[in-house]
This record gives structure tokens, sequence and C-alpha cells, in this order.
């Protein structure tokens, strides 16, 4: 089945330089008892975007309107803990097509490449970089392309490139999924099964 | 060369293999459980596809299903809706569910273990990330996305890169007091939440060895906690001294082979690992969280860093967590006082764990200001206890025994710890909100929690075991 299809994004980010950012807080427990993938965006960081009569928390970066764009920059081992696939839905749902960070958990990021949902670890240099440049600009512009595998601040033309699953990135640039390709060697697996 | 036990199970299980794409590894057994599988049904009936292989999938309800007044109608409307998704889908699609007033539900990491259904050498799957808890017997085990749920359900396969292999030994004797899950915890405090990511990683040494079924499996549930893909332990007698007998182990000759392949699963000694570390039993103390992730640990009678201890880049988030527990510099936890203790999980709900809290707190009274929840992992483990009398010790202590479910570990159904309060919790995660909006966790061992509820401040269980001869 078609998935989204993921080759280049030049956007404003939304900074959120917070380290070991879970999937609990990314969309809690509580919320996971819908039984179908849409309208997590709602809830995306709860927790942390709204008080708890549900009034939104002006200190949080995704309620200040100065701050906008399709890429999350967040700090390091992003996405740790449960392996919540809502949390990546969460993060589609509410427009991002990328996250940035120096670190991602391995079973997000997985979910993610899932779900058209781009993840890229960058140095710790630069995403240090990125976080000051945002913070002087807070419109700075940033481009990421998945075909020749770079991200760049495009005021000041600084990249650098970045490392996906050759597989993943083709399934991401032409929206093929896991299931069609496993389903075109059934054959094996049935071969398998027999010579067990 | 020679094989890791990692290699040598991924090696028996990849189906195909193909330069520049993940491997397609078979799966022995698929769990699946309410939360996580039915927008993967939805998929299935979307490709208009059957489930491969139903009788290779195992159901259960636990995540948010109440532990009191199981035999009534699930209260929470959401709650109800999503097991009751799972009871249609599970008919509609041929699968074995062990739904709530089976006899085999509980919590999905408890019930494979102890039925039989996970055993050495096999390939596991489950919409968790807990699902490393079932390498404790020598396999693989992996907790997926919902998409995977899905590519599982429809293929019977995992499409996976070989991750890499580390091995973690610990050796020596353990302190008296100190347990499986004080062994994790220091382990974690040491590499922190991220420092087994892309590892899948093999305990071993002689303090692992010497641990029950029981120990192991609580050090693997908790490789999640350090980012690693899964955790391993090579099985020997207690392992298979484990299985022996239980409801869907082999039987007669099928028994004896399945003992011998078993038997060839350990990592030859001249395997090579991507990363050795090594720790010393006796260095680890009664362990606690104080922040908001697994790697934030001490030892009972250790102070809470200073934030002047961390790199600049780090301490905004360092004194995040310090503010949301309510905690200082500095400060010490032994002597706070506490709320609630919660016993359970799939880290710690297991018999044993509840028979080692009951042999501590028979003869004892939890402390006035402390709630105490003791939720069995399954509906075997609850019986077994009632059957050997826990129940009552449990009870004359303040202690009830509720029915088995994830409860407090993540606060799906009604078991959630309020905003503000502190809970001795033995869980695997203490990040914010985990346990209930603004709830605040310390993570410790069934002992350690158990010794917090009879004094009702964070306690180290060694002060009592001056008088008892009580190993942990």
């Amino acid at each position: 089945m078609a998935t989204k299809i993921f080759k280049h994004i030049q956007t404003s980010v939304v900074p959120l330089p917070i380290e070991n950012i879970d999937t609990d807080q990314i969309i809690p427990a509580r919320f996971l008892k819908a039984t179908t993938r849409e309208g997590f965006g709602n809830n995306l960081f709860r927790d942390w975007r709204f008080d708890n009569d549900g009034n939104p928390k002006q200190d949080f970066v995704l309620n200040n309107p100065i701050y906008s764009g399709k890429i999350l920059v967040a700090g390091k081992n992003f996405g740790c803990g449960s392996s919540r696939e809502h949390a990546a839905w969460a993060l589609a749902d509410y427009g991002f097509d990328a996250v940035v960070s120096s670190f991602f958990a391995d079973i997000f990021k997985g979910n993610a490449l899932n779900n058209g949902l781009l993840p890229v670890q960058v140095s710790d240099d630069f995403l240090k970089k990125l976080f000051e440049v945002i913070d002087a600009d807070p419109h700075a512009v940033i481009e990421i392309d998945l075909v020749d595998q770079f991200i760049k601040i495009v005021a000041t033309g600084e990249q650098e490139s970045f490392e996906v699953n050759p597989y993943k990135k083709a399934c991401m640039t032409n929206g093929y999924d896991d299931i069609d390709y496993i389903l075109s060697k059934k054959e094996l697996v049935e071969e398998f099964e027999a010579a067990k | 060369m020679g094989q890791t036990l990692f290699d040598k199970i991924w090696d028996a299980h990849v189906v195909s293999s193909n330069e520049g794409f993940p491997d397609i590894l078979y799966i022995d057994t698929h769990f699946i459980h309410e939360v996580t599988s039915p927008q993967a049904f939805d998929g299935l009936r979307n490709r208009g596809l059957p489930v491969f292989r139903p009788q290779q999938t195992v159901a259960t309800a636990d995540h948010n299903v109440p532990t009191w007044d199981q035999h009534l109608p699930i209260k929470e409307e959401l709650s109800r809706y999503q097991v009751d998704m799972l009871t249609k889908n599970c008919a509609e699609f041929g699968i074995e569910l062990y739904g709530l007033g089976h006899p085999f539900q509980g919590i999905v990491h408890v019930i494979g273990p102890e039925l039989g259904i996970t055993r050495p050498g096999g390939t596991y799957v489950c919409g968790d990330s807990h699902t490393s808890t079932h390498g404790a017997f020598g396999a693989i085990a992996f907790g997926i996305g919902t998409s995977q749920v899905e590519q599982v359900m429809a293929t019977q396969c995992l499409l996976q890169s070989r991750p890499k292999r580390m091995k973690i030994e610990v050796n020596g004797k353990l302190q008296n007091g100190v347990g499986a899950k004080d062994i994790i915890l220091y382990i974690i405090s040491q590499i922190s939440a991220a420092g087994g990511t892309g590892y899948a990683v093999e305990y071993a040494g002689d303090t692992i060895r010497a641990l029950s079924m029981e120990g192991r499996m609580t050090i693997c549930n908790m490789s999640i906690e350090m980012g690693a893909r899964c955790g391993l332990i090579a099985p020997d007698e207690t392992t298979i001294n484990y299985v022996k007998g239980r409801e869907f182990a082999p039987k007669g000759e099928e028994w004896d082979k399945a003992v011998a392949y078993w038997q060839t699963l350990y990592s030859d000694e001249d395997a090579e690992f991507d990363s050795v570390l090594s720790f010393k039993a006796e260095d680890i103390e009664p362990m606690i969280t104080y922040g908001t992730n697994p790697g934030m640990g001490i030892g009972v009678t250790q102070h809470v860093p200073e934030t002047a201890s961390f790199e600049a880049k780090e301490q905004g988030s360092y004194k995040k967590a310090l503010d949301y527990m309510g905690l200082h510099d500095d400060e010490q936890l032994l002597g706070k006082p506490i709320d609630y203790v919660f016993i359970g999980s799939c880290t710690n709900s297991r018999i044993e764990d509840l028979r080692q809290v009951a042999e501590f707190v028979k003869g004892k009274h939890k402390a006035d200001n402390v709630t105490v929840w003791v939720v069995p992992g399954s509906k075997q483990v609850q019986e077994q206890a009632i059957r050997e009398g826990l129940d009552k010790i449990f009870d004359a202590a303040g202690f009830p025994l509720r029915e088995p479910g994830c409860s407090a570990c993540l606060g799906m159904n009604e078991d959630k710890i309020p905003a503000g309060k502190y809970c001795v919790s033995t869980s695997n995660r203490n990040f914010e909100g985990r346990q209930g909006p603004n709830s605040r966790t310390f993570l410790a061992s069934p002992l350690t929690a158990a010794a917090s509820a009879i004094t009702g401040k964070v306690t180290d269980i060694r002060d009592f075991l001056k008088d008892e001869e009580l190993v942990g």
C-alpha cells in the first residue's frame, strides 16, 4: 500500500532543546485508547502543552506563535521509552514531516520511517549550531534533502550529511511499504516454514 | 570465528537476506494486546489480507483492564471499547484470546513465559517495548510499532537490520537485600538511558547465572530502558527446568529434541562482541531512581547529583527533571516520605516477586501515610498467590492483592498516582506523568518498595535485614 512520499523540504522549524524526550511525553498513555490512526496531533506533547484544565501553557514552544514549521529540532535520545507508534502518528498528524536530533531511540526511528516522518540524525555540534541559529532567528529556514541526504541551514549554507538505511530511503522516496516487500517474497517464507 | 548467542538465533530465523535491505526474519510467536493492535487489524482489512499464521499469534487484554472487580463490565468507556475491539478482531481473524475471565489472562510478558510459549532459541515480537523480557530464555524478542504488528500479522516475518552485539557481564556476590532489579537499575545508571541503543545485549557472568528465571526476566525486561533492541541470557539448567511441564512446552520426544538444541545456544568462547562491559556485583547497592528517566538512578544511601556536575548543555534537561520530581541538588532520598507503593508490572509481578514481598511483610503493617497496590502479573500468578496464602499475609499488612494487568505502571486504567504524589514503584519507567498526570515515580526493587511501604518513607532494605536473613 502506498505511504506518504518524502523527498525534500525547506521550512522554518520548531526547537525543543530537551534531552531524552520519551514517547510518554510525545503522547501520554491515556490517549492511546483510540482505535484509528487519526487525531493524535491534538494531544501531541499534551502535558507540556496544556495545563490540567486544558489551557495552553504559554511557555511551551508549540504555543509560541513565533515558532512554526514542518521540522521539529530536539535534544538527544529523542523517542526513547514505549514502542507506541502513536508517537510518530501524533507528530505527523500535528504537521511535522521530519524530526532532527543528535540521537534517536531505535523503535521510534523505525516507527517514524514507517509513517513518512523522517528522523534526521545530526552531530552534537550541528545540533548545537541549529539551536543557536534558531535562537538568533526564530524564522530561520532549514532544508532537508532525503535524496542527497543532507540538512542545510539555508541562510549560512552550513550543511551536514545524514545516514539513512538505503531500503527505507527507497521506501520513503517512492511511497513503498514493508508489507508489500515481504509479500513479494512470500514463497521464501513458506519454504522457510517447510524446512523448519 | 565463533558466533554469539544472538547471531545463532538470528541466523536460524533469516528467511531472506539481501544486500542493502534489512533481513526478513521469521517470527515464531507474535503476542498482541488491545492497545497497539486495532490499527493493525484495520490495515489488514484495508489490504484484504488474513492473519497469515493465526495459530502463532497469542492475544491477551492487559494494558487498560481494571485490577478490581474484573468480573464486572469495564466501567471506562474507551477502555471497554478497546478491549471489545480486541475480542471482535481475534474472533474475525481466528486468533486465540486470553481475555478477561480466562484463566491464562495477564500481562503479555508474564503469560508467554509462564505458559511455556516463550522458549530458548525462539523469536518473539509484540507491540510493546518490554517484549525484551522474553530474551531471558535465550531468545530474540523485540518490541515493535503498530505498522510492524500489521507486518507480522500479514507475513509472520519482521523486516529488521541486524543490530550490533554487546555483552554485559556481572560477576561476584550480591549484597544481602540486593536483587535482579537493583542489578539492572545499576547498569542503566552507569551507561545511561541511551547506552544500549543499537545493540542486542547479552547478559553474562556468574551473578546473572545465579539468578532465577524471574530475576533474569526482570533484567531483560529493562533492556529497553537503556535503549537496547533486545536483551538475552543463554539458556541453562535453570531455564530448562522452568520451561519443563508448562502448558504449551514441548512434551515427550519433542521435549528431548528441543533440549538438545537449546544446549547449543550460547556465545562461543571466541565470539566477538561490538562492545563488552563488566560490573562487580559487590558494587551494587539497593537502587532507587530520582529523576524522569530510568538512567537517573542512585544507590539508596547516595545523594541526588549536583546540577553543576553535568555538562552545560545537559543542565537544562537535568534541572527540568529535578523540578518535576520536587527534588533539589544533593538531596538524600533516604527518609523521604512517600504516598504510594506499587508492586506490579511486567518487571516485577511474578510469583517469586510476590513471595519475596510476602515473606518480608509477614507480621508487619504498612505506614498510615501510604497506599499500597499489589498487582499480580497474571491470573495464574494471582491464583498461585492465593493457594499459597500470600493474599492473607498481604491483607494483614494492608497490601491488598488486586487482579492482573499493567495497572499503575502506565495508568491507562483507573490505577493512577495522583498529581504531585510520590510512588515507590517496582515498574520500569519514571517518565513524567507515566503513572498519572504529574505523578512522581521512584523506581526500585520489590523489597525496597515493600520496606518503604512499612516505614512510609524511602528505606534502605538492608536496615531491616540486619536482623533477618532475606536475600533479594
